[in-house]
């Protein structure tokens, strides 16, 4: 982080009070996820505050704020990825469908796998290509025979726009191939148990720009079956794959709306700041 | 973070701190240091720094050329050491077995084996030793030249005629294995100069010596006993078997105890327990008994296995559980070093994937932990093998000449083996305690190199 060289307080240290109202509307017609009153503590740190939320079907949101701003965070709140972290609370309410994946009768196992999760470092399992994409429906049990799990090992990395490059040689190890490619294998491996949600946490921030430019269609694409989220420090990228946009600021939403309205005509001036470069 | 003055802005800020270092190396620059720019700073201290690696370089280099010279010390006085016991001298004597020694040995095989056992082979084998010596006919002449033979050759001509009886009546070439000292002075370890008083072999005996190898019946042969015999208070005759067999049930007893329960321990703490007070006490008491001195956990072994719970005294059963509780801290540690290890990011893959915790550790985490785990505890068993002190607690140090046949029979290890004979007053001994230390290291090597390709087979990148 540079030091500020003007006089001016810096901007990322701006306070949001506590009781602060999210500009635009967090929630939509059809949500796909709702998310209701999200508080997180990292032990004594408030790291999200009060973020109500909505996912649409067949919609792309980005997520979007300085880094540190709590994006990653909420992100994680959605399956639920945020328990493995010891010290971390969440409270709030997020429904699934109408169902509180934090209730009682909510399994963890069963939740992610209908919310993927692709995350920033492509990480795909040190196992062959084709195991990687295999290992969602074999522990889910979704294929009956080695003949299904190949069609869906097939769809998946075809999906993934992965297919034609690594399918003669599907017993290779999958972190063998190139920082994008491993990129796709690990969507290829989280659309391979057809969640109904991605959640995809800046995954082209390790890529190139070809690389990066790949995985956007393919996003695009995915938009028409899955509903996805996605976390991203680059405002193109955000402008470019989605339809509404949340501007997180530490760890408040500030403000939600249809994309082009967020970066045409911000309705915050933090937002504003933001995504004309002031800081992030 | 967000205060700009904890940045310094780098480079010229720091040049006066670094001048003092280089000036004495460097008069031209040193007066005129306010005036050189960074790029002459850098020149200036090129040459110091290329020595100072240099100089680093070579001290690496020079320490390991000194470990490796200790060790080739060291393996080269116990191979020297050893080199003797891996042979050893027989005698070839024509025995007549009389019909007459082995009385009624024709009515019925029950009597043959009554026969058998009662023969006095002894009195067969002095006879064609005396034969062989005519001279020699006062007592103390004869009791020198049996003196030159094994009292362990009689049980050897046992075996070869009860392995084939017809051979009763007739007379055999015997191979009569030497006592300890003839074999030594064959193997030129006696000094023949010596005034006689201060040798163990008489003027006499090394005549009748160099006598039996002037006719050629004296033969140098493999030691093949001190692999296939248990201990003895005959040098000639003593075998490592027994204590190979102890410390290898003793090791497989500690191998099985203290792997599961170090990675089911190992794992746990790392991937499951909550951090707080309770898992704190419990990893720092892991490390203190990682460095607790072997004799106590051998005291342990005789307060609670032993006087507790009746074990069986001197038994590897015991002797493995002790060796266990030491190596246990050893594979904890070495097993949540490698789980530490594995990047959080294949766990957080197999999470968001859906797999429940202990999926995620048995398919990955574990897997993936396996050569730090598996060096851990093969580094554990390489220092159970060579661990001698606690088995001095729980009486594995007897003597005892029977091979044990499982884990509650008496029994020692190697290297109480090793240990007791390096005691025992015979010259011979020294030779063959040098012999089992050889036999020690290889097993350890042989363990390392497992070790080595183990990590291999198992060896992922990510
Ligand atoms: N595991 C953690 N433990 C403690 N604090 C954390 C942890 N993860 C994130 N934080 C803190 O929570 C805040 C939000 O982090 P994060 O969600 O990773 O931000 P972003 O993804 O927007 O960069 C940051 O201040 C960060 O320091
Ligand atoms: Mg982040």
């Amino acid at each position: 982080m540079k030091p500020a060289n003007n006089n001016r307080p810096a901007l990322q240290d701006t306070v949001v009070p506590p009781d602060f109202e999210t500009v635009g509307a967090a929630g939509v017609a059809q949500p796909h996820i709702s998310a209701r009153g999200i508080n997180v503590y990292y032990g004594d740190k408030h790291a999200i505050k009060n973020v109500s939320l909505d996912i649409a079907k067949n919609e792309v949101i980005a997520m979007i704020g300085p880094s540190g701003c709590g994006k990653s965070t909420f992100l994680r709140c959605l399956n639920r990825m945020n328990d493995t972290i010891e010290g971390c609370r969440v409270s709030g309410a997020v429904t699934l469908d109408g169902e509180n994946i934090y209730g009682k009768k909510m399994d963890v196992v069963e939740l992610r796998a209908r919310v993927g999760m692709v995350f920033q470092k492509p990480n795909p399992f040190p196992k062959s290509i084709y195991d990687n994409v295999a290992y969602g429906p074999r522990i889910h049990g979704l294929a009956a025979g080695r003949h299904e799990l190949d069609e869906i090992v097939h769809t998946s990395l075809e999906k993934a726009g992965l297919l034609h490059e690594v399918i003669d040689r599907l017993d290779d190890p999958g972190v063998g191939l190139s920082g994008g490619q491993q990129q796709r294998l690990c969507i290829a491996r989280a659309i391979a148990v057809n969640p109904e949600v991605i959640l995809m946490d800046e995954p082209c921030s390790a890529l190139d720009p070809i690389a990066t430019a790949r995985i956007e269609e393919l996003i695009d694409e995915l938009r028409r079956n899955y509903a996805i989220s996605i976390v991203t420090h680059s405002m193109q990228q955000a402008a470019r794959v989605s339809q509404r946009t949340a501007y997180f600021h530490l760890g408040s939403l500030i403000e939600v709306g249809e994309t082009q309205a967020i970066f045409t005509n911000p309705g915050h001036t933090l937002t504003e700041q933001y995504i004309t470069g002031r800081f992030g | 973070m967000n205060s700009p003055n904890h940045h310094p802005d780098g480079g010229p800020r720091n040049g006066p701190n670094n001048g003092p270092r280089s000036g004495p190396n460097n008069g031209a620059n040193d007066g005129t240091n306010s005036g050189a720019t960074t790029l002459d700073k850098v020149r200036g201290g090129l040459a110091r720094r290329y020595r100072a690696e240099k100089r680093f370089r070579a001290a690496g280099l020079a320490s390991i050329v000194a470990g490796m010279a200790f060790v080739m010390l060291l393996f080269g006085a116990i191979i020297s050491a050893a080199a003797g016991a891996f042979t050893q001298t027989s005698f070839t004597l024509d025995v007549r077995l009389d019909e007459s020694a082995f009385a009624g040995h024709a009515a019925s095989p029950q009597a043959l084996q009554d026969a058998l056992a009662n023969a006095d082979y002894r009195a067969l084998l002095n006879r064609s030793l005396y034969s062989l010596f005519p001279e020699d006919r006062a007592r103390r002449d004869k009791k020198a030249l049996r003196g030159l033979v094994s009292s362990g050759a009689a049980f050897d001509l046992r075996e070869q005629v009860a392995a084939d009886p017809a051979v009763i009546g007739t007379a055999i070439r015997f191979r009569a294995l030497a006592d300890d000292e003839a074999d030594l002075f064959y193997k030129g370890k006696i000094d023949r100069n010596l005034p006689e008083n201060r040798r163990r072999l008489s003027d006499r005996q090394i005549s009748r010596l160099d006598r039996l190898a002037a006719d050629g019946r004296v033969e140098r042969h493999f030691n093949r006993s001190l692999f296939t015999r248990g201990d003895s208070r005959e040098p000639e005759r003593a075998g490592l078997l027994g204590a190979l067999t102890g410390s290898f049930f003793a090791l497989l007893v500690a191998f099985l105890l203290s792997f599961p329960i170090g990675i089911a321990t190992a794992v746990y703490l790392e991937e499951f327990a909550p951090r707080n007070r309770l898992t704190d006490f419990i990893e720092v008491n892991i490390n203190n008994l990682a460095a607790v001195p072997s004799i106590i956990f051998g005291l342990l072994g005789l307060a609670v296995f032993l006087n507790f719970f009746g074990l069986p005294r001197s038994s590897s059963l015991v002797g493995g559980i002790v060796l266990a509780l030491m190596t246990l801290p050893t594979i904890i540690i070495a097993g949540r070093a490698a789980l530490k290890a594995v990047p959080p990011s294949i766990r957080e893959a197999a999470l968001a994937m859906g797999a429940s915790p202990m999926q995620t550790v048995l398919q990955h985490t574990l897997p993936l932990a396996m050569p730090g785990v598996l060096t851990g505890a093969v580094i554990g068993m390489a220092q159970a093998l060579g661990e001698s002190a606690p088995l001095l607690m729980i009486g594995m140090v007897a003597f005892i000449a029977d091979v044990p046949q499982n884990f509650t029979d008496p029994a020692t290890a190697l290297p109480v083996q090793v240990y007791l004979w390096a005691n025992q007053a015979e010259r011979a001994f020294t030779e063959l305690a040098a012999a089992a230390t050889l036999v020690l290291l290889l097993f350890l090597i042989a363990m390392n190199l497992g070790a080595v390709l183990l990590r291999k087979k198992f060896e992922r990148r990510w």
